[in-house]
């Protein structure tokens, strides 16, 4: 189907499955329940899934396939962000060509980065990018301030011009986000099944189809010649030199690619939530980027997605877990037993989720070399026992 | 906009689903409920305090939840009551909002505007948070307040001093009670030129961003018009640890001020070397040479030690203030915690009275019935003397504190003293002040 | 004239801790083929060694001064060091005062122990690994050193002073013929050159005379032909791993002074770091230490107002920009050496 074998099929149509149930699949938790806490269907995170999932899908097509550690990816996020966010001030509220635009400009920019910083390899290589990475990020704080609005973040005002749309609504606010007139970025339907309330935004969708064909075309890419020789090149670029093959527009053109889905994020940034802040293009960022796909499984269909759902989820989930919240668990225990527990929470919940993270970082990546997709691998083979025979996980070992 | 929907569990709170066991999709529009954004329930409201839980700022927005907690036992009636007794306003009587009780969740800023969106949106699309408070920093208000105004809730800014928050970058549904930078400058110029005569030639190091411009801007304007000449103004990188080769140049430049529009690890870090380069043992022009620190915070000042002493800066609020009001709150603040509270905390606690007690004077949650008890309120005895909630900007104008290092503190929190407690009448401004201008408060917008 | 010498004692200065850094990273960099991105995070913990001595030397006692009152108007608790009721004031007041060199006694052997609990525990079960693993697990290490850090002892900077007698400022510029007052810089700074000098030139000293750094420096540029010699090289690398903690600790226990410590300053530095030893070529010890230096210089010169009034912003991007045209038109970084990390 679709030019893809059955396995590549069956991984789609999972993945699809997943994109669009997610507002059931990520509110497992009755709302008035204390677990409330924990589920994450609502708009603004699964928005962000889907968005830092197709970011990282993009930068595992150059990683994954050439090794090439590109440690300056968030800047081409952070212009696909900007050329969004000055399309809603100047042109009018529409998304598509907002996202069209990000697309291009994250794509010549990762042209030009690509270019030169291609001319090195290995640690080299991935100090250029980060080099060209801190000098956007630094720049777009200070001296570039007219253009990206500094600290700040890039906003929309009353007074833009907006020419194919409003500069203000008739009551007096700014116009909202859309895909096309009346069908708003932020509109959500809400629908309750006894104690259960479930979100569908319309953002989100536009996000998951996004993340749908972003997946599908890196399927393609990996099953397509161009993807056996970025492989290639990953593998051993020496002897590809030595066959007198110049692998240079190969990778470039993974570069570029990989660039483009950065801006894609981006701009489906913007779209969800109209700001574009200059701290989207520093080394944080971009080294976000780099676990997510690790964390996940480098040169893994799948990982990276999982990657920046992890990342992301622990991002905002553990972080608003407060005292109050915690009293409200554990307030049926005794007093000292309570308090104990709570004491002990305060390392990893709240104002730590950090350490949380961090520790996770070395569990998975000393435990789980694969990342989470071996992982999944592992409790697939527990409940099957016969590992050789299951297609799914000879389909997702990392492309070595 | 009217189509807009972010509520979520507001609705379950007013008992719209009981009984629906299976029910039919139901699409939420204004007519179907109460025509705002989470709407609250009968019983409890619930606040969200998107403070910096994580990163530089991490110390004070420990400090501004701590603040948060406090308020919130106060409305629901515990602890001593902090403010409300001496609150000029006596509408709160300690039965939570309205007669309903307050819940709150928290959240992380990370100090960058992205994560405190984000963070703050997950407060109104999941946690159903009716009002956002709280940060540490100009950017992240600014860009919480456009989210707010968006979403249809109110915003009650925490610590933010960059003079765009209420000025170009003002919103109908954001209020700052928080003094800014053009303040600080009206208040400790006057006290500058008593302490250090008219002519002086001034050194401006200025961190680079926004709220460093408008604070050097401000600064400079103030002094010049005293009669100081404004050297140079050397703007820094946020991002530097080390300020010496910003520091190295000045005693040479002939200016015999340096100004510092520098704030938290910035200040702590820029201070340290100018003092470490020995420039206050200087003679510069006849005169010894001055260090000037226009925003002080006390967390902050503990990082560079006894660097503060004897540098003048001007605050907010301090806990050493002795009329009724801040000792009702420092007293209730210290026993619950063992600590002074910090400007930080105050400001918070502050807003969230303030937001309370709109809420009960208008007799509604509704967004726009909040502003509008709230603009031009005139209040007292929330510990900065009689205030007023400029309806033009949604700016508070109160006394401003210039204060000191102080020579000989007594303890770890003891770092600063008060020197002038500069009259209101003296730091008001025209609404359109060039300083100011350029942004349009917009209409309210209370969401679905 | 005398801005330019300035800035150069600047760049001096900012080098020497760019060099430390750099030289301890490409230590186990260049040696064990590891990218450590727990690096900073050791120079963290060096300078929160200056902090916990300096905490300890402040333990009191308490009397209750029923003379003064505290914020809540109860009667004052006053709090007395004991070194200064063991000593006496003023002898306990220059002991507190000298934490920050006291720390560096201690420092060598705790950052020492740490870089071989590090090793063993963690690292060396991932000397086979990809790169992106290492820097995964060193990522996810430092935050969790980060986060106890913060939990101990908050996210605020601590001040932590230099002894009186390094306060205040040395004239060079009278050495130098100007007037007094032109050309001025903290002893402590000056303090902190010498520091890096020497334990620079030790770690050199010790690599060039000695067996034991005639073998690492062979494992360095052939590890298999060293193993097949027999030689245990991982031993030799735990013991390196040790010392190279101990120099991101050392220089951390003496920055502390220059810039009060908090719990981020590791990371502030890391990205640096990196980019220093990148620029001074992989593998190679006096690459990393002038490309320090370099980097330092240029930084200062950079933050001129002459040349920030031509070129503004330059002093924000200069280290990044010097790094491209460096690593274009070197294509292995100052000293680098063929093979190391290119692939």
């Amino acid at each position: 189907m679709l030019g893809l074998n059955t396995k590549d099929t069956t991984l789609l149509i999972v993945v699809a499955v997943l994109a669009l149930g997610a507002p059931f699949i990520l509110n497992p938790f009755p709302e008035a329940s204390s677990l409330a806490q924990f589920n994450a269907g609502y708009p603004d995170l699964m928005q962000r899934f889907a968005i830092f999932g197709i970011f990282a899908i993009g930068f595992n097509i150059l990683f994954g396939l050439t090794g090439y550690l590109s440690f300056g990816h968030a800047a081409f996020l952070g212009v696909g962000s900007y050329s969004a966010v000055w399309m809603f001030k100047l042109l009018g509220m529409n998304v598509l060509p907002a996202i069209a635009l990000s697309i291009i400009v994250a794509g010549l920019f990762a042209l030009l980065i690509g270019y030169i910083s291609l001319r090195r390899s290995g640690i080299y290589f991935s100090i250029l990018t980060l080099a060209f990475a801190q000098m956007s990020f630094n720049l777009a704080y200070s001296v570039l301030t007219p253009i990206t609005n500094g600290e700040t973040g890039l906003q929309l005002t009353l007074s833009d011009p907006r020419i194919f749309g409003q500069s203000a609504t008739s009551d007096g606010g700014i116009p909202v986000t859309n895909l096309l007139p009346g069908f708003e970025m932020r509109e959500t339907f809400t629908w309750e099944i006894g104690p259960w309330l479930f979100q569908f935004n319309t953002g989100y969708y536009l996000c998951a189809a996004f993340l749908l064909l972003a997946f599908y075309l890196s399927v393609r890419i990996f099953r397509s010649p161009f993807g056996l020789m970025l492989r290639a090149v990953k593998s051993n670029q020496q002897r590809m030199h030595y066959t007198g093959l110049n692998t240079r527009p190969y990778t470039l053109a993974a570069f570029v690619i990989s660039g483009m889905y950065a801006g894609l994020a981006g701009g489906l940034l913007a779209s969800m939530d109209p700001l574009a802040g200059a701290e989207r293009m520093q080394w944080t960022a971009s080294g976000e980027v780099v676990l997510m796909t690790i964390l996940g499984g480098a040169g893994t269909l799948i990982g990276p997605v999982l990657g920046a759902g992890f990342i992301k989820y622990f991002e905002n989930i553990f972080s608003k877990i407060n005292d109050s919240v915690l009293h409200g668990w554990f307030g049926f225990m005794p007093d000292g037993m309570e308090n104990a527990i709570i004491f002990v929470s305060h390392f990893f919940v709240g104002k730590s989720w950090h350490l949380t993270l961090g520790l996770l970082f070395m569990l998975v990546v000393t435990f789980l070399p694969g990342g989470l997709v071996e992982g999944g691998q592992r409790i697939g083979r527990l409940f099957r026992r016969k590992p050789a025979k299951d297609p799914k996980s000879a389909d997702m070992k990392p492309a070595e | 906009m009217s189509k807009t929907n972010l509520t979520r569990r507001g609705v379950l709170q007013t008992g719209a689903v009981a009984g629906a066991g299976l029910a039919l999709p139901t699409y939420l529009s204004a007519a179907s409920h109460s025509g705002f954004t989470n709407a609250p329930g009968d019983s409890s409201v619930t606040l969200g305090f998107n403070v910096p839980q994580t990163g530089p700022y991490a110390d004070e927005g420990a400090d501004e939840l701590r603040a948060y907690e406090l308020a919130v036992e106060h409305l629901n009636g515990g602890g001593d009551g902090g403010m409300l007794p001496t609150f000029s306003s006596q509408a709160l009587d300690g039965t939570g909002i309205l007669g309903r009780k307050v819940e709150y969740v928290t959240g992380d800023t990370q100090t960058k505007s992205d994560a405190a969106r984000a963070s703050a949106k997950a407060m109104i699309e999941k946690e159903g948070a009716i009002m956002i408070t709280g940060g540490s920093s100009s950017g992240v208000a600014v860009a919480v307040q456009g989210l707010c105004q968006e979403a249809g809730v109110i915003f009650m800014s925490g610590l933010t001093h960059s003079n765009d928050t209420t000025g170009k970058d003002k919103k109908a549904n954001g209020f700052r009670h928080f003094f800014n930078a053009y303040m600080s400058a009206a208040a400790l110029a006057p006290v500058l030129s008593k302490m250090y005569g008219n002519d002086r030639k001034a050194y401006h190091l200025t961190a680079d961003y926004t709220w460093g411009w408008t604070q050097q801007e401000s600064i400079a304007a103030a002094t010049e018009a005293m009669g100081w000449e404004t050297v140079n103004n050397v703007l820094t990188p946020l991002a530097a640890t080390d300020f010496s080769s910003y520091i190295a140049p000045v005693l040479n430049s002939g200016a015999d001020v340096l100004v510092l529009n520098h704030y938290g690890g910035n200040m702590v870090n820029s201070l340290t070397n100018a003092v470490q380069f020995g420039l206050r043992d200087k003679q510069v022009n006849g005169k010894n040479f001055e260090i000037v620190v226009p925003l002080y915070s006390r967390l902050m000042a503990r990082g560079a030690g006894e660097n503060v002493k004897g540098i003048f800066g001007s605050t907010n609020w301090h806990w050493s203030l002795q009329d009724d009001a801040s000792k009702a709150f420092v007293k209730s603040f210290g026993t619950k915690y063992g600590f002074p509270p910090s400007q930080a905390a105050h400001t918070c606690y502050v807003q969230t009275l303030l937001y309370a007690d709109a809420v009960t004077r208008a007799g509604s949650f509704n967004p726009c019935a909040v502003v509008e008890a709230l603009e031009g309120f005139e209040f007292d005895g929330l510990g900065n003397g009689p205030t007023l909630y400029r309806a033009d900007d949604h700016q508070c104008f109160k006394d401003v504190l210039v204060v000191k290092g102080k020579d000989n503190p007594t303890s770890e929190f003891d770092l600063l003293e008060i020197v002038e407690i500069t009259p209101r009448a003296q730091v008001e401004y025209a609404p359109d002040h060039p300083m100011f201008a350029g942004g349009q408060l917009g209409s309210c917008n209370p969401g679905a | 004239m005398d801005a330019i010498i300035l800035q150069i004692l600047n760049g001096l200065d900012k080098g020497s801790a760019y060099a430390l850094i750099a030289l301890g990273l490409t230590l186990i960099f260049g040696t064990l083929g590891v990218v450590n991105f727990a690096h900073g995070a050791l120079f963290m913990i060096g300078a929160f060694c200056a902090v916990t001595v300096q905490r300890i030397l402040n333990l009191s006692y308490e009397t209750i001064d029923p003379s003064q009152t505290d914020f809540l108007g109860n009667p004052l608790v006053v709090k007395t060091p004991y070194v200064h009721s063991w000593f006496g004031p003023e002898t306990g007041a220059s002991i507190i005062e000298w934490s920050v060199p006291i720390a560096i006694i201690f420092a060598i052997p705790i950052m020492i122990a740490i870089g071989f609990i590090m090793e063993r525990g963690l690292i060396k079960h991932f000397y086979k690994r990809p790169h992106a693993d290492q820097i995964l697990v060193t990522f996810g290490l430092a935050i969790v050193l980060q986060e106890l850090i913060k939990y101990f002892y908050g996210a605020n900077p601590i001040q932590t002073g230099a002894p009186d007698v390094f306060r205040g400022s040395f004239d060079f510029g009278v050495l130098l013929g100007f007037d007094p007052n032109v050309i001025i810089y903290p002893y402590w700074r000056l303090v902190y050159f010498a520091f890096a000098a020497v334990i620079i030139g030790a770690v050199f000293a010790f690599l060039q005379f000695t067996t034991f750094g005639m073998v690492v420096r062979a494992g360095m540029a052939d590890r298999e032909t060293v193993g097949l010699l027999g030689i245990n090289i991982d031993k030799k690398f735990t013991i390196m791993f040790g010392l190279a903690a101990a120099v991101a600790g050392l220089a951390g226990v003496m920055y502390a002074p220059i810039n009060s410590p908090n719990y981020h300053m590791g990371m502030d530095f890391l990205v640096l770091s990196f980019v220093v030893v990148v620029v001074g070529g992989m593998g190679s010890l006096p690459g990393a230490v002038l490309a320090g230096f370099l980097l330092g210089i240029l930084e200062s010169f950079a933050s001129m107002n002459e040349i920030k009034s031509i070129l503004p912003g330059i002093d924000q991007i200069i280290i990044y920009l010097v790094a491209i045209i460096i690593l274009l038109t070197r294509p292995r970084g100052l000293m680098g050496r063929k093979g190391v990390m290119e692939d």
